[in-house]
């Protein structure tokens, strides 16, 4: 019963969606503020109807109910109840529920906190997420219905891919999907502005925020896949290059873009086209995540729903969107009149090169996602492009990228000069090289990367610091109360720029210096690894709720000090028939010490894996202070008081009222 | 085609719980090993999503790790043992297409990308700058009028 009226809830909603598309979409066209008005209630009724959807299939999954196709296919009654609960988003049909779900709560955040939109703006934005939601809801409903019933109820499920039973994996979609579809909100107000023919500096700060709070849950959820692959897959990798990674880092990296241009569109009134063709490239790549994701054209690893029929219905999904967004771009870009005037050495430009480095780079980064596909297609070749092309393609652009930011970070607006610029950047350069340095004279000179890598990522630590502190002016005594003063922007933007800095330094010291080493471990004869002593004390067999485990208990040594004790193992779980390792890692500042136990060997003993990780945990602190930044930012006041700068373009009196 | 793909993942994911790089495989000069292991990276694991031969648990990705020893221990080059290979497995296995024939488009797009958003991104900047109205110095005639109005 509850599952029909989820299933009811969803059609519902998709009705409301295709009122909300139409309705106030001729309202603003007209001017009938009361069509326009329609926008409002229809955002909010879409939201709460697929709440509803979505809490009914969240407690067929709490009650196992087996006679849910979907319940069946992922879930198990002995499963813990934290992942009886992320099962709901472990499936394509549940997670394109979810996806939904956070579409239309965007559209409802709009309709309820877009209190300083103009009505006719607001209308129109609405009636494209509500478009949004029509394409989606029926994707649901026609192809991938989670509500669908088996006609035998089986006595219980097939359970859930072990791997993804784990805590950061289990937040790792919703965090993703808030992303993705928080782009939506960017996509809406750029093709809303085209149909207005105008973008201004207020329109650009409407869409920051949005923009800004999509870009922080994209970062947050990338980090915690990245996070999850490192101690979950056994030997410590935290970035495969794999196309469902990529399909979630080109958004980023557009949405990043898109970050810096609309600050030059609200600060300077200029890169108004550019930044509306961000806008709907960001969502855009999104969409066609989604279609890599759930198509089944490329294979990955945690690709679902490998289906050609809801690949093509994606297809058609994105041609539409895309299509429509960029015929309407090409037909009314020319109306956006560029007002700043600015010097060829000022912030503007700087922000410029940004976009360029980031949307090539992104770019680079889709090539070598759709490569495989092209040449199979156009030669009918069967080719792989991996890491190696990756690292070897991507990596400039991030070395350029690096080595410009604190500088551009401190340029003046309108025209600036670089003699000037560099000077409180003095104290930054030195450290910086110092830091590269050390971490040549520290390295084995295996390779360039690690004293590179520390180098730009103290640039950027450092440019941050340089660029809050000659914010705060000459006088000594003042500066440290104005540094207290500054707005949380100027704080958001050096927090995230040193988290950068961070993942930079994290990721190249990992890479150059990881120590690893592989033997057959006798139980009670310890070895050395790194500086460090490793003993094996023993293995044992542990039933878990839903596995079996060999867990083995190694303790580390140095100097005669015991440093930690680790227990790795190793799991069956039977249900899949899937075997799983679990490697158990002691977290430092400076290094991890990550353990793997492997098989039973026959001459007696175990294989051990043991690696020495310097600096692994910056990667993810370097994300998380760079979603910190973000959310600083997003909540500086300039975003809460009135943005209101169009206000006195109102519609007439008896529109809606603003909440 | 779907058949293959989901017979490869259960391949992958149903080989012995063994991770990746056994103790067995490793070989007792640490620079050869480190050779095998930096060439392993550059392989594709024939039957797996993804992951290279390094990583992979699937049975045929640790023949190709031994096979790529062997040809080490034969005194072959680096490139000597990718390409025998490729010879063998196919170009699937590089996980790093080479940069020749069609494959340079692969390789020239993002430098000529970038080579034209420098250059867009020039004549957009000069654009801006050429809009400013010209700021030229005040000539005598406007100083004398700044002075009287100042005086008022």
């Amino acid at each position: 019963m509850i599952t029909e009226l989820g299933h009811f809830a969803l059609i519902l909603a998709f009705v409301v969606a295709i009122l909300q598309s139409t309705v106030p979409l001729i309202g603003a066209q007209r001017g009938w503020a009361g069509w326009m008005a329609v926008a409002m209630p229809a955002a909010a009724a879409q939201f709460w109807l697929i709440a509803l959807a979505f809490a009914a299939l969240t407690h067929a999954f709490v009650t196992s109910d087996f006679s849910l196709e979907v319940v069946w296919a992922n879930s198990h009654t002995d499963k813990p109840m934290l992942y009886k609960l992320s099962g709901v988003w472990g499936n394509h049909e549940g997670s394109m529920l979810l996806w939904v779900l956070i579409l239309a709560l965007f559209g409802a955040s709009a309709a309820w906190f877009g209190g300083q939109l103009p009505p006719r703006l607001k209308a129109r934005v609405l009636a494209v997420q509500g478009m949004i939601g029509v394409a989606f809801l029926a994707f649901i409903l026609f192809t991938s219905n989670p509500f669908a019933r088996l006609p035998l109820a089986p006595f219980n499920g097939k359970d859930l891919n072990p791997l993804l039973q784990d805590p950061g994996l289990a937040f790792h979609p919703p965090f993703l999907y808030l992303g993705y579809v928080g782009l939506s909100m960017a996509f809406s107000f750029a093709v809303a502005a085209l149909i207005e023919g105008r973008v201004d500096a207020a329109w650009a700060r409407w869409v920051r925020p949005w923009t800004l709070a999509a870009w922080v849950f994209l970062t947050i959820g990338i980090a915690l896949g990245s996070w999850w692959a490192y101690y979950e897959l056994g030997w410590g990798g935290f970035w495969f290059w794999d196309p469902v990674e990529n399909a979630s880092f080109m958004p980023w990296l557009l949405a990043a873009a898109l970050l810096h241009s609309a600050i030059v569109v609200e600060k300077r009134e200029a890169l108004k086209s550019w930044t509306i063709l961000l806008a709907i490239l960001a969502f855009g790549f999104s969409l066609i995540g989604t279609f890599l994701v759930r198509s089944g054209v490329i294979t990955s690893v945690h690709a679902f729903a490998n289906d050609p029929e809801r690949g093509v219905f994606i297809l058609m999904i994105l041609c539409v969107f895309l299509g429509g967004s960029l015929t309407l771009f090409a037909a009314r870009a020319g109306a956006m009149q560029a007002k700043g005037v600015f010097g060829m050495v000022s912030r503007e430009s700087a922000l410029v090169l940004n976009n360029i480095l980031l949307a090539v780079s992104a770019f680079v980064v889709f090539i070598g996602t759709i490569w495989p596909l092209v040449a199979e297609m156009a030669w009918d070749r069967k080719l792989s492009v991996g890491a190696p092309f990756f690292n070897q393609a991507f990596t400039p652009f991030m070395i350029g990228l690096a080595l410009v930011l604190p500088v551009g970070a401190i340029l003046p607006w309108k025209r600036g000069q670089i003699g000037r610029t560099l000077r409180p950047l003095r104290g930054a350069l030195v450290l910086a090289l110092a830091a590269g340095c050390l971490a040549y004279a520290m390295g084995t000179g295996r390779s360039a990367i690690g004293p590179v890598g520390a180098a730009l990522g103290t640039w950027l630590i450092a440019g941050a610091a340089a660029d809050l502190w000659q914010r705060t002016g000459q006088k000594g005594r003042a500066r440290w109360s104005r540094l207290t003063r500054l707005p949380r922007a100027d704080w958001g933007k050096a927090v995230a720029h040193a988290g950068l800095g961070v993942t930079f330094v994290g990721i190249s010291l990992l890479t150059a210096g990881q120590v690893e080493d592989i033997r057959v471990a006798q139980v009670g004869a310890p070895f050395d690894v790194g500086g460090y002593e490793i003993a094996l004390d023993r293995v044992e067999a542990v039933q878990g709720p839903n596995y079996r485990s060999t867990r083995a208990t190694l303790s580390i040594r140095r100097g005669g000090r015991e440093v930690a004790v680790l227990h790795p193992e190793k799991r069956i779980y039977p249900v899949q028939a899937m075997p799983t390792t679990e490697a158990d890692i002691d977290n430092g500042l400076f290094r991890d010490l990550y353990l793997v136990i492997g098989d039973e060997q026959e001459g007696g003993g175990w294989a051990v894996r043991t690696y020495v990780k310097p600096f692994a945990n910056w990667i993810w602190a370097g994300a998380a202070i760079m979603a910190l930044g973000g959310a600083l930012s997003l909540s500086d006041r300039r975003y809460r008081v009135a943005a209101g700068a169009r206000r006195a373009t109102a519609v007439p009196a008896g529109a809606a009222p603003a909440e | 085609m779907r058949v293959l793909a989901l017979l490869s993942l259960l391949l992958c994911l149903l080989a012995p719980a063994a991770i990746a790089v056994q103790p067995d495989e490793v070989l007792a000069d640490p620079a050869l090993e480190s050779r095998a292991r930096a060439i392993s990276q550059l392989l594709r694991c024939p039957v797996c999503q993804s992951e290279n031969i390094d990583e992979s648990n699937a049975t045929v990705a640790r023949d190709l790790r031994l096979l790529v020893r062997e040809r080490l221990l034969a005194g072959d080059s680096d490139a000597e043992v990718v390409d025998y290979v490729t010879d063998r497995y196919g170009e699937y296995v590089l996980f790093r297409p080479p940069a020749r024939g069609s494959n340079l488009i692969l390789w020239l797009t993002g430098p000529a990308m970038l080579l034209v958003g420098l250059g867009v991104g020039w004549i957009f900047l000069r654009g801006r700058r050429g809009a400013e109205p010209p700021l030229a110095a005040l000539d005598a005639d406007e100083e004398r009028r700044i002075a009287e109005l100042l005086k008022e």
